[in-house]
């Protein structure tokens, strides 16, 4: 048996990939290049945006948006869409606010009945969508709306407002609230604990996709779940256990919305669904499912963060914001589209 | 370069196997044997039955008759998993890999090998990346970068990872639908010369495929599936390339198309000439042998 063709296929010319070509097809380069226009427009526009202080507000305000956006990039990347996230990040806080406010139940105790009723809507989610087969898109739209109906109406029913007040005085309080919301002061700005919460997250996340088996799975889920199937990865498994991990981390975003502010509205989180996936776009991930990064998210959400404080800084009409998003996400797509023909999709 | 048939107890053996799905024959009366060391082809057009024929050997359905023999010893496969098991595994056509992810991924995809305990247990990312070099390098493919989507590798390529996966993993009997369908020729070049590698490290292979070119080759054994009937089984030594293609082709039903579109077409139209000239080459018994399609 001849070797020829096995010769001619192996020097066959074919993308020769140098360092740069590979760290240029890395799914958050997008992410970071932008990042860093962001941060150098806004440092040489405004005077205060890049000192401490400044820093201390983007960063905070990056990082509630982060550890959603991390999350919701591993459950994109595993092929899936949670429209519920936002508001289950409202959800969580009233669950913690009405059960110790108004029933006196111990906080800590209500803080991990908020995490397991959580974790089971997150469940609920991707076992509707693996047993019926429906896009996640619509399920969760419908979870979305019946969490934000029960937000409203449940939390009018018993409190007979609209807000969760009075947390502040609920007893052993003070020994939950650092662990969610307590802050550092370092030169003159305010750093919270949620920026930590947001590294962990991110850091987690990125170690569970490039080095656990689980993250293999979720690479595998997303990009050919036939295939998947067809070798024996746990297809169940993964993808709910991607589903309760965006609801575990709308739990941890909740709780910390809770503790920093002490008050809860019954309309928080509703519409920021969106922005998580935007963030979640921008650091690299695809629509359609298998690929992505864990980092480029939380650089998509640092955009946003920088973004939404650095416009107030410079005393523009906050309106933008959106604007800017919408063609930040338009490009985003428009660069991971060609991302994906040049590197993975075609020959 | 192949083992004797004769003195050797074949792999798999199956014997007058048929299926029905409810009132529907899909498939009856077909036997064959998988030999390790040789390669044997399951040759029909769309709608032979070659696809249930390989979902019956693969696990996927139980035959509703005739029995399977494994190593001599009747076998009933309650699931794919235990076809597996049993080291029969199959190659189906889109190969079961993520394109998106590199090739040593995809390689292990779902057996993952691992180091640590606990919550530390990571991938063996070194291990897994030397093995999947080796074991292509073992093959014939000198992949230089393992980490490249498997999406960017050509489509023989492909199936030469997937071939290259399933020999790894422990299979003795390797079923490959129909490899070379979406190839050109010198892809399909490629796969029938990995389909030889296979089967020189000891593998029985199974070769289903639609082109008695590509089977004639490598094969050791013809199982010939017509209209879920089987047009026999033959060993190579009792059968040439020209009598192969003629019974895939058909030869009488080549006949009886030409007649109808001389009706329809008219005698002297070119693609009746062709037809009818085609149908007086094929050798006599292969007219025979098949039956006339009833008169519609």
């Amino acid at each position: 048996m001849t070797t020829t063709d096995i010769v001619t296929i192996a020097t066959r010319p074919r993308m020769e990939r140098q360092p740069i070509r590979r760290l240029l097809a890395r799914p958050e380069m997008g992410a970071l290049v932008a990042a860093l226009a962001v941060m150098i427009f806004f440092s040489l526009y405004t005077s205060n945006f890049m000192t401490l202080a400044g820093a201390g507000v983007w960063l905070e305000s990056a990082s509630t948006f982060g550890i959603m956006a991390v999350a919701v990039a591993l459950l994109m990347i595993g092929g899936e869409f949670d429209l519920s996230a936002g508001v289950m990040t409202g959800f969580t806080a009233l669950i913690v606010g009405v059960l110790t406010t108004n029933y006196g139940l111990n906080i800590w105790i209500a803080v991990v009945i908020s995490l397991a009723t959580a974790l089971g809507v997150g469940a609920l989610n991707g076992i509707i969508v693996m047993r019926t087969g429906l896009p996640s898109f619509i399920v969760t739209l419908g979870t979305f709306f019946v969490l934000a109906g029960i937000d409203l109406a449940v939390t009018k029913l018993i409190t007979g407002q609209v807000s969760i007040q009075g947390m502040a005085k609920v007893p052993f309080y003070d020994t939950i609230q650092p662990l969610f919301g307590s802050s550092i002061r370092i030169g003159g700005g305010v750093f919270y604990i949620s920026v930590l919460w947001w590294f962990l997250v991110t850091a987690i996340a990125t170690w569970v996709l490039l080095r656990a088996r689980a993250g293999n799975w979720i690479f595998a889920v997303g990009g050919a779940l036939n295939s998947s199937r067809q070798v024996g990865v746990p297809i169940m498994k993964t993808k709910i256990g991607l589903f309760m991990t965006t609801a575990g981390a709308a739990w941890l975003v909740g709780m910390i919305s809770l503790f920093r502010t002490s008050t809860v509205q019954a309309n928080t989180g509703v519409g920021q669904e969106f922005i998580y996936i935007i963030c979640a776009v921008v650091g690299g991930c695809l629509l359609t499912g298998g690929f992505g990064s864990a980092v480029g998210a939380a650089l998509g959400a640092l955009i946003y963060g920088m973004v939404f404080q650095g416009i107030t800084f410079a005393q523009w009409d906050t309106n933008w914001l959106r604007t800017f998003l919408g063609a930040m996400l338009l490009l985003a797509v428009l660069l991971n589209h060609w991302v994906r023909t040049r590197a993975g999709g075609g020959r | 370069m192949s083992v004797n048939t004769t003195t050797t107890v074949p792999i798999v053996s199956v014997k007058n196997v048929g299926k029905r799905y409810g009132a529907i024959n899909a498939l009856s009366g077909v036997s064959t044997d998988v030999f390790a060391g040789e390669v044997t082809c399951v040759l029909g057009d769309n709608g032979a039955g070659k696809s249930t024929f390989i979902k019956m050997l693969a696990g996927a359905h139980a035959p509703s008759e005739g029995e399977m023999l494994l190593d001599g010893e009747p076998v009933t496969f309650s699931s794919p998993r235990a076809a597996l098991d049993a080291g029969i595994a199959t190659v189906y056509q889109d190969l079961a890999v993520v394109p998106l992810m590199p090739v040593w991924r995809n390689f292990f995809l779902g057996s993952e090998l691992t180091k640590g305990w606990g919550p530390f247990r990571r991938l063996d990312v070194k291990q897994m990346k030397s093995i999947t070099y080796t074991e292509l390098d073992n093959m014939g493919i000198d992949l230089r970068d393992v980490d490249q989507p498997i999406g960017t590798l050509s489509g023989g390529e492909r199936q030469c990872v997937a071939i290259a996966r399933a020999v790894y993993f422990g299979a003795r009997v390797l079923i490959l639908d129909e490899p070379t369908a979406a190839l050109g020729v010198k892809q399909s070049g490629v796969v029938l010369r990995y389909i030889a590698r296979a089967r020189d490290r000891g593998l029985g292979v199974v070769f289903i495929t639609h082109n008695p070119h590509h089977a004639f080759p490598v094969g050791d054994r013809f199982l010939l599936l017509n209209r879920g009937t089987s047009l026999g089984d033959y060993a190579k030594s009792d059968i040439t390339l020209g009598e192969l293609t003629s019974l895939m082709a058909g030869g009488a039903e080549l006949d009886s198309l030409a007649h109808e579109l001389e009706r329809s077409m008219g005698p002297d139209s070119a693609i009746v000439q062709e037809l009818e000239k085609e149908a007086e080459e094929l050798p006599e018994a292969a007219r025979e042998e098949v039956p006339r399609p009833a008169a519609s």
